[in-house]
């Protein structure tokens, strides 16, 4: 998997792993893949759904040391 | 336009004041489905909030601009954001502070009646999650029922009350919220009473809830005795105060009963459960107070918020005492059941002393309704 961009979102509370997310996978091309790293226990189903309805697609998503990984490649 | 901070005692005075208010619930659909602040004059909205990051002017038409709005999610993040989002498009909103986790928590407590010489019993609503929890009073002594986590609430309480709480009582070992009774009783010096059919795995100390059990309170010795009443669990005790309440636990709600699965003896648990509600029930007085451990939906509130009612009524209007056929009580009772609560084997590793999660542990198991009945 070819990571284009990472966003260290660790520590944030929501909305704003979420709001960082949409913001940083505006400045990538579609197709290519978005790596976030939060902390947030809501941001699982938040991140989920929210790719769901804005038609990007989770390729993988892992939890590490309590640090979720997800990778989101841009619609 | 201004954005305001509600708690969650502002929103139960709507709840239980028949208030009229417009909730616009940013969560996910599925978790808003699955639970929400009910209210009989609340309309709902429900959009996430990360649907609304271009903007809320699409949804301003959906909005009505004569009536209060609150906007709810999980924790008050993203409330706050869009309640800031709806003021700078030029309507007023409130946000609740805490969110669903402030709602799940707070307690609201209504006197349901007047013991013999000047004894008192109040009921604690745990509006969100539909738990009730008990506290008789009299004669400057104190028994509780059913606590809920919240163990400050009871002991700020009998404070305020200058009564020495005495006798802490669980009816049976809950899977749907994080009983307090122990640590009532411990920080009290409190007994606290476990029915021990429903104890064998239970790691702490605890003395035995038997059939019969009577304690007294204060001068007028108003009576608090176990009545064993299986079914929702093996050990499930009611109670009689004062001749007047029956507090039922999980066993009779006001318009269902309890559902004997949680355990997961569903099939060996059917006979007890018929047994007390058909049988042991029926012995009793027609105008016992009916106090349970649970509501489900907001009609089951009486008017003043708190949930009771004449025993005779229930043996008349609900459905679940009025099954003459058993084989159909069986089928109910044991097949298309609805979901479990919410981490409910782990809620009963709490209740039994097994596992000590931390606070933010716990919120995370008590998320979403009780579930603890059938309808």
């Amino acid at each position: 998997m070819n990571i284009t961009k990472t966003l260290d979102a660790k520590g944030l509370a929501c909305p704003m792993p979420i709001v960082k997310t949409k913001k940083t996978i505006d400045m990538i091309n579609s197709g290519e893949v978005l790596e976030v790293l939060a902390t947030d226990k809501g941001a699982l189903n938040d991140f989920k759904a929210w790719a769901g309805s804005a038609g990007h697609i989770i390729l993988d998503q892992k939890e590490e040391d309590g640090v979720l990984k997800f990778y989101i490649q841009k619609a | 336009m201004t954005v305001s901070k509600w708690t969650a005692a502002d929103v139960a005075r709507y709840v239980i004041e028949d208030k009229k208010l417009f909730i616009l619930d940013v969560r996910n659909k599925d978790a808003f489905e699955d639970w929400k602040i009910d209210g009989h004059h609340f309309d709902y909205l429900n959009i996430p909030y990360f649907e609304l990051l271009d903007g809320v002017e699409e949804i301003l038409p959906q909005i009505p601009e004569d009536q209060e709005l609150l906007v709810v999610c999980a924790k008050e993040g993203s409330s706050i954001m869009v309640a800031e989002m709806l003021s700078e498009a030029g309507r007023d909103a409130a946000y609740l502070e805490g969110g669903m986790k402030s709602w799940s928590m707070y307690l609201e407590p209504v006197k349901v009646g007047d013991l013999k010489d000047g004894g008192e019993l109040y009921q604690f609503v745990r509006l969100g999650k539909g738990c009730l929890s008990y506290m008789a009073i009299s004669g400057g002594e104190a028994a509780i029922n059913d606590a809920v986590r919240f163990t400050d609430i009871f002991i700020d309480f009998a404070k305020e009350k200058g009564v020495e709480i005495k006798y802490v009582f669980d009816t049976h070992l809950h899977a749907d919220h994080i009983s307090g009774g122990c640590h009532i009783a411990a920080q009290t010096g409190a007994t606290y009473y476990l029915p021990p059919k429903d104890a064998e795995e239970v790691v702490f100390e605890y003395t035995a809830l038997e059939d019969g059990v009577t304690v007294s309170l204060g001068d007028s010795k108003i009576e608090v005795g176990a009545l064993y009443s299986p079914g929702h669990t093996i050990g499930s005790t009611s109670f009689v105060i004062d001749s007047s309440y029956l507090l039922t636990g999980d066993i009779l709600f006001i318009d269902s009963i309890g559902r004997p699965d949680l355990a997961g003896l569903a099939e060996d648990w059917v006979s007890d459960l018929r047994d007390t509600l058909y049988k042991r029930y029926r012995e009793l007085a027609d105008d016992l107070i009916v106090l349970p451990a649970h509501f489900m939906i907001i009609d089951e509130l009486n008017e003043n918020g708190s949930v009771a009612k004449r025993l005779g009524n229930l043996f008349a209007e609900n459905h679940g005492l009025n099954m003459t056929n058993e084989e159909e009580f069986r089928k109910t009772v044991t097949e298309n059941l609805p979901p479990q609560p919410n981490a409910y084997q782990q809620i009963r590793q709490v209740n039994m002393g097994k596992i000590t999660p931390d606070n933010d542990e716990q919120i995370e198991m008590e998320i979403g309704p009780n579930r603890c009945a059938i309808r």
